[in-house]
């Protein structure tokens, strides 16, 4: 676990992410500058980072309401902004990306943060990129495995003597800087289908795995293939953490928070999707067995510790900021995070000083 | 309300000849419903390559945005090979898993033999249910000899497409009401 720099004695790490969309308020349909929306990204990482939360990270898609494309460069202001709180993406394509130049950016992201810094590769979901940067969406599997091993291979090795099929050889090369520490942690970001946590494991990397809805007992089967793929690679299951992803939203009651978020899912899924997200599902989301963590803080608290039962993972990251969720209402879940919900998942899973 | 009737042929006059016939009627008796028409020999699809259908360009990304915004679909297809034509699946494949959830969708076929009068009923409906739509359950089945010079020439296929109409808009008005009262309930 070392390696990726978590502390199993502290308990499970909480943390925020955002894909960096960018989309209207459905409440006024009124839309902020991206200037506003980055501005408010980085303020809202600093915020996360006094009230103590173990992480924060940004996501790039390269489409139609969304502001990070230059998520690394964003990235770096919060890693100049912030003080102790972990950063990464979520995630950085690395499929149509440069192996060398993710590292290069992400290394110095960790040496501006002094050592604060993660990659979370993925294969992105909308594929606007690979048109963008001209790609072939039929290489999707292959440039993401390639280029994901490359990535593996330079954080490994300080000279890198490496050849694929889809960027030039490298001979002899040295990926600089290097982060602080030597190596930065790196996972996979993968989907609620159990073969892609399993093909993770067959890379022999830790995951993040989304979970939008339905229940944790599901997403369970995909963490339990992964551990047992693991394994059956020549790797130690208890090395490799587990992260889960979803969305969150805290207040007074079930049924308050339900209604500050729903238009906001329900419309910018529409638009980044294609699909809203169905109120049926929607409403038996506040269930205890369902993953999604909107709800009182009580709750919350309550989902999140069974979660943490059911999965062993090591970190739960938040997504509250989606579909054009105010500001200030953000401020007020990071001030409820910060008071109510970390204290308590804290205290309960952290390992306790007479353990 | 949005009806979208979708011809499904890229061949042939039949099923545009009965389709010219509903949205003509649709929207003559139901003014107040937005009636369009898409015939897939007016447009040049590509196939499905499992991208989200927000990602095509051009007549692809037109049509499927165009179904993905509508409320209630009506289906004319040709019966090709005892099954529906590989342009009509290629839509199917080209739109997200649960495309047709809340949508309601009819069906009728044009077809050269009698015997392929249930190919809809065990072909085309388990798609349809599949993409969780609400599948109007009567369709209309309709042959050659009920055609002459791109005309319909029995009485009979005009009343089974205004029953067809009227079904379809039956189910789409009722099951919108029953939805905005479900969704309603839940208080959010």
């Amino acid at each position: 676990m070392e390696q990726f720099r978590i502390d199993k004695d502290k308990g499970l790490e909480f943390g925020l992410y955002t894909l960096g969309d960018h989309l209207p308020d459905p409440h006024t349909g009124e839309r902020i500058s991206a200037q506003q929306r980055i501005n408010e990204l980085v303020e809202l990482a600093k915020l996360a980072d006094q009230a103590g939360l173990d992480f924060f990270s940004v996501g790039e898609s390269h489409q139609e309401y969304f502001a990070t494309q230059a998520h690394a460069v964003v990235l770096a202001a919060i890693a100049q902004a912030t003080e102790n709180i972990k950063i990464a993406s979520s995630s950085t394509i690395i499929s149509t990306s440069d192996p060398v130049r993710v590292y290069e950016n992400f290394s110095t992201i960790d040496l501006i943060s002094d050592g604060r810094a993660e990659i979370i590769a993925g294969r992105a979901s909308r594929t606007g990129i690979f048109d963008l940067l001209g790609y072939d969406l039929s290489d999707y599997e292959e440039l993401f495995e390639e280029k994901f091993e490359l990535l593996l291979k330079i954080n490994r090795e300080k000279i890198v003597n490496w050849s694929g099929k889809y960027r030039a050889p490298l001979r002899n090369a040295e990926v600089i800087p290097r982060p602080k520490n030597g190596s930065l942690p790196i996972w996979r970001a993968v989907g609620g289908h159990p073969a892609s946590a399993i093909k993770a494991a067959y890379a022999g990397a830790p995951i993040f795995l989304a979970t939008l809805g339905g229940p944790a007992s599901s997403f369970k089967n995909t963490i339990d293939a992964y551990r047992e793929a693991l394994g059956q690679n020549g790797y130690d299951p208890n090395e490799f953490p587990v992260a889960t992803a979803g969305f969150f939203f805290a207040a007074k009651t079930t049924q308050e928070a339900q209604r500050a978020t729903y238009p906001h899912i329900n419309e910018g899924m529409k638009r980044t999707n294609g699909r809203g997200f169905p109120k049926q599902h929607f409403a038996q989301g506040a269930d205890k067995r369902d993953v999604m963590n909107i709800g009182s803080p009580q709750e919350i608290i309550e989902k999140i510790l069974y979660q943490h039962e059911m999965f062993g993972h090591q970190r739960y990251i938040a997504q509250m900021d989606f579909g054009g969720m105010p500001f200030d209402k953000l401020k007020e879940n990071i001030e409820l995070i910060a008071t109510e919900i970390l204290p308590a998942i804290r205290k309960y899973t952290a390992k306790k000083e007479d353990d | 309300m949005k009806i979208v009737g979708l011809s499904g042929s890229k061949v042939g006059s039949k099923t545009r000849t009965a389709m010219n016939y509903i949205i003509e009627r649709a929207q003559e008796t139901n003014p107040e419903v937005d009636v369009t028409l898409i015939d897939l020999a007016d447009y040049d699809i590509q196939f499905s390559d499992g991208r989200n259908y927000l990602d095509y360009t051009g007549d692809t990304k037109h049509v499927t945005k165009t179904i993905m915004e509508a409320d209630a679909i009506i289906i004319g297809t040709p019966i090709f090979q005892a099954s529906i034509p590989g342009t009509l699946k290629n839509i199917f494949d080209l739109l997200p898993v649960s495309a047709f959830e809340h949508k309601v969708l009819a069906m009728y076929a044009t077809a050269g033999s009698e015997k392929h009068y249930l190919i809809l009923e065990q072909q085309l409906k388990p798609i349809l249910s599949y993409m969780k739509a609400q599948v109007v359950p009567a369709y209309a089945f309709i042959e050659e000899k009920d055609f002459l010079k791109k005309e319909i020439v029995n009485d009979d296929v005009f009343f089974r497409l205004d029953r067809l109409i009227e079904d379809t808009l039956l189910l789409a008005k009722t099951y919108q009401k029953m939805l905005e009262e479900k969704e309603a309930s839940y208080g959010f």
